[in-house]
C-alpha cells in the first residue's frame, strides 16, 4: 500500500470528506511525526509502535572496495519499535 | 534534543488545526490511518509512505536462543517482524536540525 492508495481507501470509507482534505490529514500526520523526530522528540503511538531518534557516534569507517579509512561523522538515525498489539497481530494465525 | 514525547493527542490536534474538522473526528481519523496501515501490514503488505519511509513485514526463521539469566537454551519460534526504513527525506530532515545542534561546541559527546 502506498500513500496515495492509503488516501484513496480513506476517501472511500469517509465519503463526507473531500479527497484533498484526506490528503492533508495524511500529510499532516506524517509531517508531525517527522517534525517531532527532527526536534529529537519521541513519538509514541500505543498499540502501533514508537518512533525515536538514535545517535550514531562519529567513527572511522573503511571503503570496502579500496580499504581506505574514511571519517564518518556523527549522525542521527530514526528508529521504529513495533507496538505489542501490532506485533501480536502480525503473528496471529488467523491472518 | 527537547526530549518530549508526541502521542495521538498531538497528532489529532495537528489534524484539527490543519483541516478544521471537529476534535473528535480528527482523533478518529488519526486512529483510522493507523488502523489502515496495521491492516495492510497484517495482510503481509508493505506500506510505503513517500518522503517518510516504508514498513515491511519480514519472516524470521526458528533459531535457538538462550535465557540470559540461566543460560538455558530455548527455541525461538519462527515469527513475523516489522521493519521500518526511513526515507532519505526524513533522514536528511533529522540530521539537518539535530546535526546542527550537535555541532555546537560544548555539547556532551
Amino acid at each position: 500500500m502506498t500513500k496515495s492508495e492509503l488516501i484513496l481507501r480513506l476517501a472511500e470509507t469517509n465519503p463526507h470528506l473531500y479527497q484533498r482534505d484526506v490528503e492533508r490529514i495524511v500529510t499532516t500526520i506524517f509531517g508531525e511525526i517527522a517534525d517531532a523526530l527532527a526536534r529529537g522528540d519521541r513519538v509514541e503511538l500505543r498499540g502501533f509502535g514508537a518512533f525515536s531518534v538514535k545517535r550514531r557516534d562519529a567513527r572511522v569507517g573503511r571503503n570496502p572496495r579500496t580499504g581506505d579509512s574514511v571519517r564518518v561523522d556523527e549522525k542521527f538515525v530514526p528508529y521504529f519499535k513495533t507496538g505489542k498489539q501490532l506485533r501480536d497481530r502480525l503473528n496471529a494465525d488467523d491472518e | 534534543m527537547t526530549g518530549g514525547t508526541v502521542t495521538r493527542a498531538q497528532l489529532s490536534e495537528a489534524v484539527y488545526q490543519e483541516v478544521g474538522l471537529s476534535r473528535n473526528e480528527s482523533a478518529d481519523l488519526v486512529e483510522t490511518v493507523l488502523g489502515e496501515i496495521s491492516d495492510a501490514l497484517s495482510r503481509g503488505e508493505m506500506v510505503k509512505i513517500s518522503s517518510f519511509g516504508s514498513f515491511a513485514v519480514r519472516q524470521k526463521g526458528e533459531r535457538v536462543g538462550r535465557n540470559p539469566k540461566t543460560g538455558e537454551e530455548v527455541p525461538i519460534e519462527p515469527r513475523h517482524v516489522l521493519v521500518f526504513r526511513a526515507s532519505h527525506v526524513l533522514k536528511d530532515q533529522i540530521n539537518t536540525t539535530l546535526g546542527k545542534a550537535a555541532g555546537k561546541p560544548g555539547r556532551k559527546a
